[in-house]
């Protein structure tokens, strides 16, 4: 048996993203569900605007690439008009949980047979390490050099929690890219949202607390303590919604 | 055969492998630097090597295939 390291349905191509950046590790994981479904033939990914916006360069599929936070509305369309290809989109959480919000609400609300790949890494990396809505209670990013002032900018968007109270999608799930155990579940969960699609149940979207070293002005290694200690307290990790669950569970 | 290897060019010298290994086997090895600019890793000892593959699961860049 091999461990090999690059998952057949991605290129050879060397990533743009800084070291240590867990981007990496999400699309291998992405890599690994499409090579294990046998889907590398018929499956399209949407590609976002932020730091993931090469990823067409990355993974050797049909790929585009949506305008700012549509990579939902996208993708609905590509799924809709091609109900048998398999669709993703991936995309930051400057991407999806502020300007692209309304599209993945709604995406979700109308169970769109579509996966979600949500890389949440608490800032805006791709322009410098911004605030966003999922920027943590104190946090320091560029634009709040004194901690998020939550008084100011209000408390951060929990994407799972806010999408699992909908009657709509199949399958939400928070996962984090920081440790062999927790990506050995992550890797669980991304497949389990691209057979979803397969098998028809829905639309799937799996969070990935991922990180930022650059931006958050860690080591590699910081950041991904800085993850466990500080992140997933905040956003806890675990199955939010699972309807297949529910139909084995009554 | 029992394999470690790493593609030292993909390697960003991140250490995320290096932190990741149960048996403290790799590093970074400060006298290589790649065509990117970074010091690769590097594994010190292979016969203690159990080949979990957690070096491959924290690896961001493709760099490491284990075969066992
Ligand atoms: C319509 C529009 N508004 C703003 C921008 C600038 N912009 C580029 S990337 C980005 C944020 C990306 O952050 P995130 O989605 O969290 O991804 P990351 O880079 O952190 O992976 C913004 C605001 C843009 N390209 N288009
Ligand atoms: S800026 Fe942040 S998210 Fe973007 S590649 Fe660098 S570490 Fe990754
Ligand atoms: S396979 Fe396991 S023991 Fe071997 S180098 Fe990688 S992490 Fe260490
Ligand atoms: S995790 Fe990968 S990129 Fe980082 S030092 Fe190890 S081999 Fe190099």
């Amino acid at each position: 048996m091999s461990k090999t390291n690059k998952p057949h349905s991605m290129t050879e191509t060397h990533t743009h993203y800084c070291p240590g950046c867990t981007h990496g590790i999400i699309h291998r994981l992405v890599g690994d569900a499409i090579d294990a479904l046998g889907i590398e033939e018929r499956t399209i990914g949407v590609a976002p605007v932020g730091c993931s916006v090469l990823a067409y360069n990355y993974f050797n599929l049909d790929m585009t690439v949506a305008a700012h936070g549509r990579a939902p509305a996208v993708a609905t369309g590509l799924k809709r008009a091609n109900p048998e290809s398999i669709v993703f989109a991936y995309q930051g959480d400057g991407d999806l949980a502020s300007i692209g919000m309304a599209e993945a609400v709604h995406a979700a609300a109308r169970n769109e047979n579509i996966t979600i790949i949500f890389v949440n890494n608490a800032v805006y990396g791709m322009t410098g390490g911004q605030m966003a809505p999922t920027s943590l209670p104190g946090q320091l990013t560029q634009t709040s050099p004194n901690g998020r002032d939550v008084d100011l900018c209000g408390l951060p968007v929990k994407v799972c929690e806010m999408l699992s109270q909908l009657d709509g999608p199949a399958y939400i799930a928070r996962v984090a890219a920081n440790s062999p155990k927790n990506v050995i579940a992550a890797k669980r969960a991304i497949e389990k949202a691209f057979r979803n699609q397969v098998e028809g149940k829905g639309f799937s979207l799996v969070e990935v607390l991922s990180s930022c070293p650059t931006n958050w002005g860690k080591s590699p290694k910081d950041a991904l303590k800085w993850m466990d200690s500080t992140m997933i307290p905040y956003y806890p990790l675990g199955v939010y919604k699972d309807t297949s669950r529910r139909e084995i569970d009554s | 055969m029992a394999k470690w290897t790493i593609q030292a060019e993909r390697c960003k010298g991140c250490g995320l492998c290096v932190d990741a290994c149960p048996k403290q086997i790799l590093r970074i090895d400060p006298d290589v630097i790649n065509h990117k600019g970074h010091s690769p890793a590097q594994m010190t000892d292979e016969t203690r090597c159990t080949k979990c593959g957690f070096c491959v699961l924290m690896c961001p860049d493709c760099a490491i295939t284990v075969e066992r």
